[in-house]
C-alpha cells in the first residue's frame, strides 16, 4: 500500500473510527425492505400514458402494410404511432467505435421502418390511458409482413450462399480481429502435447427482476425532457436522447431512482426507449413503458453465443507453450447502441490466456449478424468465454501428460514476484496475486482431503468431481474502453460534497446504485475521512440534475473510480472545515482533527468544538469570523485512471460437485473463491457480489439458455421454460480474499463485480471433466444440461 | 366491453371497496388502484415469486389471482407486514446480513420466508432453501437470504448462533 500517510502516521484510511475494511449495514434498506422503494414500475405522473409495442412475430420479415383504424378506434387509446411516423421526431443510430477498427453496423430506427430484422423488434407503438387497453388495441392492429430468410446459424451467416441481413453492408460479418504474438507455430512444434477443442457457449440474458422501465416526459412549456429510467449510465442516456431528438443535453434531465437488477443488462440503450423518449415530445405528455417478461427475453440484450475453437501446447514438465483460438459469436441483426457488439469478442481475445506466463498466442474472432434478438455486453463481457477456454484447455494439457490441475497451474501461472508486466495481447498488469490466491483456495477446500473423498466415492459408483479455474477481471477502466472509439460515455466520475447548516454532509455522486452498495461505500469512504458519522452522511446519486458529470455503475468501476473521486473530495472538504475551525478556535489547521462529528485537538483528541456548532456559527453567524474569512464548506472533485488502462484483478475458483450418471443431473455441492480486489472497503459486500457474480456463471454453466429455432423464433421466452438458479440448486460458497491495492489510487481499490460471474462456468466444466473422467468423457459445451451430459456418455 | 365488479375485502387491516374489471389480477390491483407497490410483478405468470402476498393466512401469487376472486378476503402485503412489526426481526437479519441488492425480490422473499417460519419453527438450511425455491433473486446467489432466515429462526426460538 502506497496511500500517502498523514503527519500522524495514518492514511485517510486507517484513521480511529474509520469505516474502511468494516461490515457496515447498507444504508436506507428498510425502503426496499418495506416495499416503499421508488421503481420506475412504480411510477404515475399526472396525464401518464401508457405503452405497449406491437413486436414482429417474424425473425426476418418486410412490413407491407399497418392498418390501426380499428385500434385507433378503441376507447382510450390515445395514439398509435409506426418507424415513420416517429422518425419525424427522432433520428437512426449506428453502434460502431472507431477504436474496433473495421467494425460495422446498419442504422437502426426505434421503431422499424419497412422491415423487421429479429422476432421481437418493434413495429408500432400503442398508447393508451392504460396498460390493459393498450394491450387490446394491439390486437386490433393488422401488419402484413412478407416473409423473408432468415439468418440463424453464425457460421451459415458467413457462408457467399446467406442473404445478407444489410445488403450495403455487403457480407454479415460486422467484425474481425487477428492478433498473433510470439512464436506459436514453433512452440507447437515443439510441444511434447498439443490439445485442441471446439467450446460452445449458450446464448443466455440478463433476466433482471424489474424489467426494463422508462416513464418520459416532455414538458413542452420548459422545452424539457425528464427520463426516469432504470439506468446504470444516467448521462450517457442524457447525451443519447439529446442527440436524437434534436435536443441540448440542458434539455434533458435523466433519473435513476431505484432499480431492479442491472447486470449489464441496464447500461444500453434499446429502441424501444427512445421510442418512449420519442412519443413523450411527440404526445407532450409523460409516457411509461414497462416491458413484460417475453418482451424481456425477446429484447433484453442477449450474450455469450460464442463457439470457439481453442488449442494449447505443453511440455511434459508441465510448462505451456502456447493457445491458440478461433471465436465465433453471433450478436443479432445490428451492433448495439453505443458500447457495440464487438467489444464481447474483442476481451475474449484479450483475456485469453491471461493467468499464465505463455507468451506464445494467435487468436481470431468473428463477429456475424444474425436475424437473432440483439447480443451486447452482460456482466463479465467476455470474462466467462475466455475463462472457460482457457482453463479447460490447462485442464485437458493437464490430462494429457498426467499432471495434477492444481500443479500444471502453479508452474504456469504468472509468479507474485513477476509484476509489472503484461499479457501476449499487450494488457498490462499492475499487481497481481495468482499463486497467492491458489494457496489460499487449497486450504480453504482442503484439496487433498476432497481428493480422497473422491477416490472413495469413486468405488461406490459416486462420481464426484474438482474443477480449478484460475483468472482475471477487468475493472476500473479508463477511456481506452469507449471514450477513445468516440463514444460519449464517460470513464471519469465526481463527487460534490458539502456539510450543512447542521453538520451532516450531503453527498452528490455520479455513480449509481443497482444494491452493489454504491451509496454505502460512498458513505463509508466520506464518514471515515472526515471523521463524520456514516448516519450523518447522505448520499445522491443517479440524477443529473444533481450529481456530477460521470459514467455510472458498470465494468467494476464504482468502488474503485466514484470511491476515489469521494475520497479526494472528502480531504478537500476536511482541510477547509479544518481552516474554519482553526479560526473560530483561534489555532492552526494541524494542530486540529475531526472525529465523531467534532473538531478534536490533533495532539490528543480532546474534543473541541461540534460540528454543528462550526455549521450554525458557519451559516448563521458568519459576522462573528475575522473580516476576509470567507468558509468554503463544499468541495468538488472527479478521478479517472491515467496510468494504467484498466485495473486488473484476479482470482481462482473451484467447484466440487456430483454427476448423476444415470440421468444426467449435476448437483453443486461447494464453491470456494479467491479474489484480490485490492483494498475492501466493506467486506460483506464485497464477498455478496462475487456469490452473486459465481451464481449468474453457475446459471449460464447449467441452466441459461435462449433456444432459438432455426426460422429464428426464440422457443423459451418465459421464466417456466428459460431456466435460472434457484435457491434449492445453488450451494454455498466460500469467499477468501487476497488483498494487492492499486498504487493509481489512494484509495487501492478494484473492482469485485464481475469476477464471480468470469470464472464460475470454467469451475464447474473442469469439475464434471473430472468427474466424467473414468467414463472417458469430456464435455466442452455449456449449459450442461442433462441431456448433454447424457449424449456425452454415450447414453442417449 | 365486461362490467365492472364491486368488491369488499380487507387488505392490511383496512376495509377497501372497489370497483374493478373481472379480468384485474390481485397484483394490478394492490399496485395500481391501492398504490401498494410494495408487491411487485416480474413475471406475470406465477414463477418469479416477487407478487407473492398473504390471502387468508396462506402465501400466493398475486399474479396469478383475479382481484375478483378475493371479494370478502383478508389480504395482507409487505406494507402490512413491515407495519405490523410481525417480521421486525426478520428484516434486521436481511439488513445484518446484506441479504438484499436491488431489493425487488425482497418484498415476495420476506413473505416467503415468513410462511416458513410459521410452520416450521427451526428450519434446517435445506428445508429454507427449498421453501424459497419459488421465489427468484439474480443479484444475492441465495446464500445471505438463507443464512438470515436460519438465524432469525434461531433467534425466535431464543438461541442465537
Amino acid at each position: 500500500m502506497t496511500a500517502p500517510k498523514n503527519s500522524d502516521g495514518l492514511s485517510v484510511l486507517d484513521r480511529p473510527n474509520s469505516y474502511i475494511g468494516k461490515t457496515v449495514p447498507r444504508p436506507n434498506l428498510d425502503r426496499l425492505m418495506q416495499g416503499r422503494g421508488l421503481y420506475v414500475s412504480d411510477m404515475e405522473l399526472p396525464r401518464m400514458a401508457n405503452i405497449v409495442f406491437l413486436r414482429s412475430p417474424h425473425a426476418h420479415a418486410k412490413i407491407i402494410e399497418i392498418n390501426a383504424d380499428a385500434a385507433k378506434r378503441l376507447p382510450g387509446v390515445i395514439a398509435v404511432v409506426t418507424g415513420k411516423e416517429l422518425a419525424a421526431v427522432i433520428t437512426p443510430w449506428v453502434g460502431v467505435l472507431s477504436h474496433l477498427k473495421g467494425l460495422k453496423s446498419a442504422p437502426q430506427h426505434a421503431i422499424a421502418i419497412d422491415r423487421v430484422c429479429w422476432q421481437g423488434e418493434a413495429v408500432a407503438a400503442i398508447v393508451a390511458t392504460n396498460r390493459a387497453v393498450a394491450e387490446d388495441a394491439a390486437e386490433l392492429v393488422h401488419v402484413t409482413y412478407q416473409e423473408l430468410d432468415a439468418v440463424t446459424d453464425m457460421q451459415a451467416a458467413l457462408d457467399p450462399a446467406t442473404p445478407v441481413i444489410h445488403p450495403s453492408l455487403g457480407d454479415n460479418l460486422a467484425f474481425e480481429r487477428n492478433f498473433d504474438a510470439g512464436a506459436v507455430d514453433q512452440a507447437f512444434a515443439d510441444s511434447d502435447a498439443v490439445v485442441e477443442a471446439d467450446f460452445i457457449f449458450g446464448r443466455h440474458t440478463g433476466v433482471t427482476l424489474e424489467p426494463r422501465a422508462v416513464v418520459a416526459d416532455w414538458n413542452v412549456a420548459e422545452a424539457r425532457l425528464t427520463i426516469y429510467q432504470g439506468t446504470q449510465a444516467p448521462h450517457m442516456v442524457q447525451n443519447l436522447a439529446a442527440l436524437h431528438l434534436g435536443l441540448e443535453e440542458a434539455q434533458v434531465r435523466v433519473v435513476c431512482k431505484d432499480v431492479g437488477g442491472s447486470f449489464g443488462i441496464k447500461v444500453h440503450i434499446y429502441a424501444d426507449e427512445m421510442a418512449t423518449y420519442a412519443l413523450a415530445k411527440l404526445l407532450r405528455r409523460p409516457i411509461k413503458f414497462v416491458a413484460d417478461r417475453v418482451e424481456s427475453f425477446n429484447t433484453d440484450i442477449h450474450a455469450r453465443d460464442h463457439r470457439c475453437w481453442g488449442k494449447i501446447g505443453v511440455k511434459r514438465d508441465g510448462t505451456i507453450t502456447a493457445f491458440e483460438i478461433d471465436d465465433l459469436t453471433g450478436i443479432g441483426p445490428y451492433s448495439m447502441y453505443p458500447r457495440t457488439s464487438a467489444i464481447e469478442a474483442n476481451q475474449v481475445v484479450n483475456l485469453i490466456g491471461g493467468p499464465y506466463t505463455s507468451k506464445n498466442y494467435r487468436a481470431r474472432a468473428r463477429v456475424v449478424f444474425q436475424n437473432k434478438n440483439v447480443m451486447c455486453q452482460y456482466r463479465a463481457v467476455g470474462h466467462p468465454i475466455a475463462c472457460s477456454v482457457t482453463e479447460e484447455l490447462v485442464d485437458l494439457a493437464a490430462m494429457k501428460i498426467g499432471m495434477d490441475p492444481v500443479e500444471i497451474r502453479r508452474r504456469n501461472l504468472i509468479p507474485d514476484s513477476g509484476y509489472p508486466c503484461a499479457a501476449p495481447s499487450g494488457l498490462r498488469f499492475e499487481l497481481l496475486s495468482h499463486h497467492a490466491s491458489l494457496n489460499k483456495l487449497i486450504g480453504m477446500m482442503d484439496y487433498d482431503a476432497l481428493r480422497a473423498e473422491q477416490a472413495t466415492l469413486r468405488a461406490k459408483n459416486i462420481h464426484r468431481g474438482i474443477g480449478i479455474a484460475s483468472f482475471i477481471e477487468v475493472t476500473n477502466p479508463s477511456a481506452a474502453f469507449y471514450g477513445v472509439g468516440g463514444a460519449k460515455i464517460s470513464s471519469q466520475d465526481g463527487v460534490a460534497m458539502r456539510m450543512d447548516a447542521t453538520g451532516s454532509i450531503i453527498c452528490q455522486t455520479s455513480i449509481t446504485e443497482q444494491g452493489q452498495g454504491s451509496e454505502s461505500l460512498t458513505a463509508q469512504i466520506v464518514g471515515s475521512v472526515l471523521g463524520v458519522s456514516m448516519q450523518r452522511v447522505r448520499v445522491i446519486l443517479g440524477d443529473t440534475d444533481n450529481t456530477p458529470y460521470g459514467g455510472g455503475t458498470w465494468a467494476s468501476r464504482g468502488a474503485g473510480i466514484g470511491g476515489e473521486a469521494a475520497l479526494q473530495a472528502a480531504k478537500i472538504l476536511r482541510k477547509n472545515i479544518l481552516e474554519v475551525a482553526a479560526v473560530i478556535l483561534q489555532s492552526s489547521p494541524a494542530e486540529l482533527d475531526i472525529a465523531d462529528n467534532a473538531i478534536v485537538n490533533a495532539n490528543d483528541g480532546t474534543s473541541r468544538i461540534e460540528l454543528k456548532e462550526l455549521a450554525r456559527i458557519v451559516y448563521f453567524r458568519p459576522d462573528t469570523l475575522p473580516p476576509g474569512i470567507q468558509p468554503e464548506l463544499m468541495a468538488t472533485r472527479h478521478f479517472v485512471p491515467r496510468e494504467y488502462p484498466f485495473a486488473f484483478t484476479n482470482g481462482v475458483q473451484a467447484s466440487w460437485l456430483e454427476v448423476d450418471t444415470d440421468t444426467g443431473f449435476i448437483k453443486l455441492l461447494k464453491h470456494w473463491v479467491v479474489e484480490d480486489c485490492g483494498t475492501i472497503i466493506n467486506p460483506q459486500l464485497v464477498d455478496e457480489q462475487i456469490r452473486g457474480g459465481v451464481v449468474q456463471g453457475l446459471g449460464a454453466a447449467l441452466f441459461e439458455k435462449c433456444i432459438y429455432d432455426d426460422r429464428g423464433q426464440l422457443t423459451n421466452a418465459n421464466m417456466a421454460d428459460y431456466l435460472v438458479p434457484m435457491s434449492c440448486e445453488m450451494p454455498d460458497i466460500d469467499v477468501g480474499h487476497v488483498v494487492s491495492p492499486t498504487s493509481e489510487t489512494e484509495l487501492g481499490a478494484k473492482g469485485a463485480g464481475e469476477a464471480g460471474t468470469a470464472g464460475a462456468a470454467a469451475a464447474v466444466a473442469n469439475a464434471v471433466n473430472d468427474a466424467l473422467r473414468p467414463f472417458g468423457a469430456t464435455i466442452t459445451e455449456i449449459p450442461l444440461t442433462p441431456q448433454v451430459v447424457l449424449t456425452a456418455l454415450g447414453r442417449i | 366491453m365486461t362490467a365492472h365488479v364491486t368488491i369488499s375485502l380487507d387488505v392490511n387491516g383496512e376495509r377497501v371497496d372497489a370497483q374493478v374489471l373481472p379480468r384485474l389480477n390481485l397484483a394490478d390491483f394492490l399496485r395500481e388502484h391501492l398504490q401498494l407497490t410494495g408487491t411487485h410483478v416480474g413475471c406475470e405468470h406465477g414463477v418469479c415469486g416477487a407478487c407473492t402476498v398473504r390471502v387468508n393466512g396462506d402465501i400466493v401469487r398475486s399474479c396469478l389471482m383475479l382481484a375478483v376472486q378475493a371479494q370478502n378476503a383478508s389480504v395482507v402485503t409487505i406494507e402490512g407486514l413491515s407495519d405490523s412489526g410481525e417480521i421486525a426481526d426478520l428484516q434486521a437479519a436481511f439488513r445484518d446480513r446484506n441479504a438484499l441488492q436491488c431489493g425487488f425480490c425482497t418484498p415476495g422473499m420476506l413473505m416467503a420466508a415468513q410462511d416458513l417460519l410459521r410452520l416450521e419453527a427451526e428450519p434446517d438450511r435445506e428445508q429454507i432453501r427449498e421453501h424459497l425455491s419459488g421465489n427468484y433473486c439474480r443479484c444475492t446467489g441465495y446464500q445471505a437470504i438463507i443464512d438470515a432466515v436460519e438465524t432469525t429462526a434461531r433467534t425466535r426460538m431464543g438461541r442465537t448462533l
